[in-house]
């Protein structure tokens, strides 16, 4: 269960010459807690990130790692936490297992304990195979998971992902996924960012939403979805033009709010329980061709375009390979 | 933590990865022989010009053994961000930047031992002042290596460090007082001689070699360990405020 406080965050700020890239940002993360830090390319989250593990100083703020004040003195901290950045930045000329071995050593670890912990989390991410070949030659979800053990071999307890599973197959990313959960249940803290909203829902407590800089909300992915929960939708796929029938629909249904999300797309939502049966009729009635009535469920992507008014494809850039609509 | 074993693993990692390359080994071994060579045959003063030649050549083979490795190697990783994962290790910035540097000092010091060697089988070297000739060789290695440094952190491409390593290295050669003494340079290019730390190291290795030096071995050793901290201070500065800004 989520405890004290890992990490703290007031008031930081980071300005790049004339791009404000992080704005006056506060938020904290417990001890045990996978806390996800959603939004899209280029809203501040390496930037974060990077002010957190002390490979950037803040502008102004204070960051707190494990209690530890780092904003003037960044590196005091640093052997509390592990960081797996968002490009996978292992030596390309030594072997997975030398890789390994050398990140081990970076916080003093002998050579027994550095050649145990490599092997066995070689054996755990599925990589023994691939152990004495070269970095350069593993493929891209088989670089992400080395680099990922290279971020835990010292047994970190608060763990930075940047983006984990950006870039990568369907089936790898599902394995990191499954991986980061059995870490967290481990009891290390996680500190994830990410654009891919499911991945964030599938994995995370808390969420907080960064955008241009600026944190606009922070809460449990339960309190987010709840006021969403209380809505009730309907997604009607029609073979036929539907948008003709708006006023119809409008002056039979008055309870009914109608939109068009796409182009032989109705969307029905209300406060109540919607009689799908009864719209599907009228609709046939007047002449629309219904192939398919479905209820929706509200998911994350909902409440981050309602809270943001950003549209959830701006996030999904890149999408189609991260596997997150499995 | 034992940040020993981080020391010694960054350097053993760079030694096995950049320093003991074929590529390297064998620069290591024909940059020396192709510039000993070279000044040997123009001279036309047969092996009588040796121990004047010899101080020159070690102190190149230690300038470009050093500089044109570092320069490139700390760009690189800083290129493709494996320089990050030194960074996040919880090192003192200034015993991560030495470990960083010493693969490279080993290889400069041990660079001007070939043409050395090659020597001993040319002249006699009972008359050389080993106790200045030695922390010459050091101090020079260190020297370079720092300005390698230098350069790494000031440039963010690998042809950059190539390019800007070269605007600094061909002119020490000349003026420097490796192979011309700096009395004979130009009244003009005189104080651009004295501001460059070469020319200390030349000095003390011409005269624990064959005995001809313009300041005392002391005060060649200090000025030359003063500029080895102020390079090293001013690359730690430029990685504050350009890595880690």
């Amino acid at each position: 269960m989520p405890g004290n406080e890992a990490i703290g965050v007031e008031k930081i700020s980071k300005k790049f010459d004339q791009v404000q890239a992080v704005s006056d940002i506060s938020f904290n993360v417990r001890e045990g807690e996978l806390f996800g830090f959603l939004g899209p390319n280029g809203a501040g989250k390496t930037t974060t990130i990077n002010m957190l593990t002390g490979l950037a100083r803040p502008d102004s703020g204070v960051v707190r790692i494990g209690g530890t004040d780092c904003t003037k003195r960044p590196r005091t901290a640093q052997h509390l936490i592990g960081v797996v950045p968002d490009e996978s930045n292992l030596y390309p000329e030594l072997t997975g297992f030398d890789n390994l071995c050398f990140c081990a050593s970076l916080y003093g670890i002998r050579k027994q304990q550095r050649k145990a912990r490599a092997a066995k989390l070689l054996q755990d991410f599925g990589l023994q195979h691939a152990g004495d070949r070269r970095f350069s030659g593993y493929s891209k979800g088989m670089k992400r998971k080395l680099t990922i053990a290279a971020g835990i071999i010292h047994h970190p307890k608060i763990l930075f992902l940047d983006e984990p599973t950006t870039g990568i197959d369907v089936a790898s990313a599902r394995q990191l996924r499954k991986l980061i959960a059995e870490l967290n249940a481990s009891g290390t803290t996680i500190f994830l960012t990410t654009h891919y909203i499911e991945e964030a829902e599938r994995l995370c407590g808390r969420i907080a939403f960064i955008v241009s800089g600026r944190i606009v909300r922070t809460d449990s992915v339960d309190e987010l979805l709840h006021p969403f929960q209380a809505r009730h939708m309907l997604r009607i796929a029609c073979a036929t033009q539907v948008r003709g029938t708006t006023d119809r629909l409008s002056n039979s249904y008055p309870g009914l709010k109608f939109s068009f999300p796409e182009e032989n797309i109705l969307q029905v939502e209300a406060d109540e329980p919607i009689k799908a049966g009864s719209i599907v009729h009228f609709l046939e009635e007047t002449g629309v061709e219904v192939t398919e009535a479905r209820k929706i469920i509200p998911s994350l992507e909902d409440v981050f375009v309602e809270i943001t008014g950003i549209e959830a494809d701006a996030l999904r850039t890149g999408q189609e390979n991260s596997g997150v609509r499995e | 933590m034992n940040r020993w074993i981080a020391f010694l693993n960054i350097m053993l990692k760079d030694m096995r990865t950049y320093y003991l390359k074929p590529p390297n080994v064998s620069w290591g071994l024909i940059f020396p022989l192709a510039w000993t060579a070279m000044f040997f045959i123009k001279s036309g003063a047969g092996l009588g010009s040796i121990p004047e030649l010899l101080p020159a050549v070690v102190a190149v083979s230690i300038l470009f053994g050093t500089t044109s490795m570092l320069a490139v190697t700390v760009t690189f990783e800083k290129k493709q961000r494996s320089f990050e994962r030194l960074l996040l290790a919880p090192l003192p910035l200034e015993l991560l930047m030495l470990a960083k540097t010493s693969g490279a000092i080993i290889f400069g010091t041990a660079n001007a031992f070939i043409p050395v060697i090659m020597a001993a089988f040319l002249m006699d070297l009972s008359t050389v002042a080993w106790t200045v000739f030695v922390p010459a060789v050091v101090l020079v290695a260190v020297a370079s290596t720092f300005m390698g440094l230098f350069i790494a952190v000031a440039v963010s491409e690998v042809f950059e460090a190539q390019t800007f390593s070269n605007f600094f290295r061909f002119p020490m050669i000349f003026l420097c007082g490796l192979f011309f003494p700096v009395a004979q340079l130009p009244i003009f290019l005189k104080p651009l001689s004295f501001a460059l730390p070469l020319t200390y190291g030349a000095d003390a290795l011409h005269g624990s070699v064959h005995g001809a030096h313009m300041l005392p071995f002391t005060l060649d050793l200090l000025i030359l360990a003063g500029f080895c901290a102020l390079l090293f201070g001013l690359s730690l500065r430029n990685i504050k405020r350009n890595w880690i800004a």
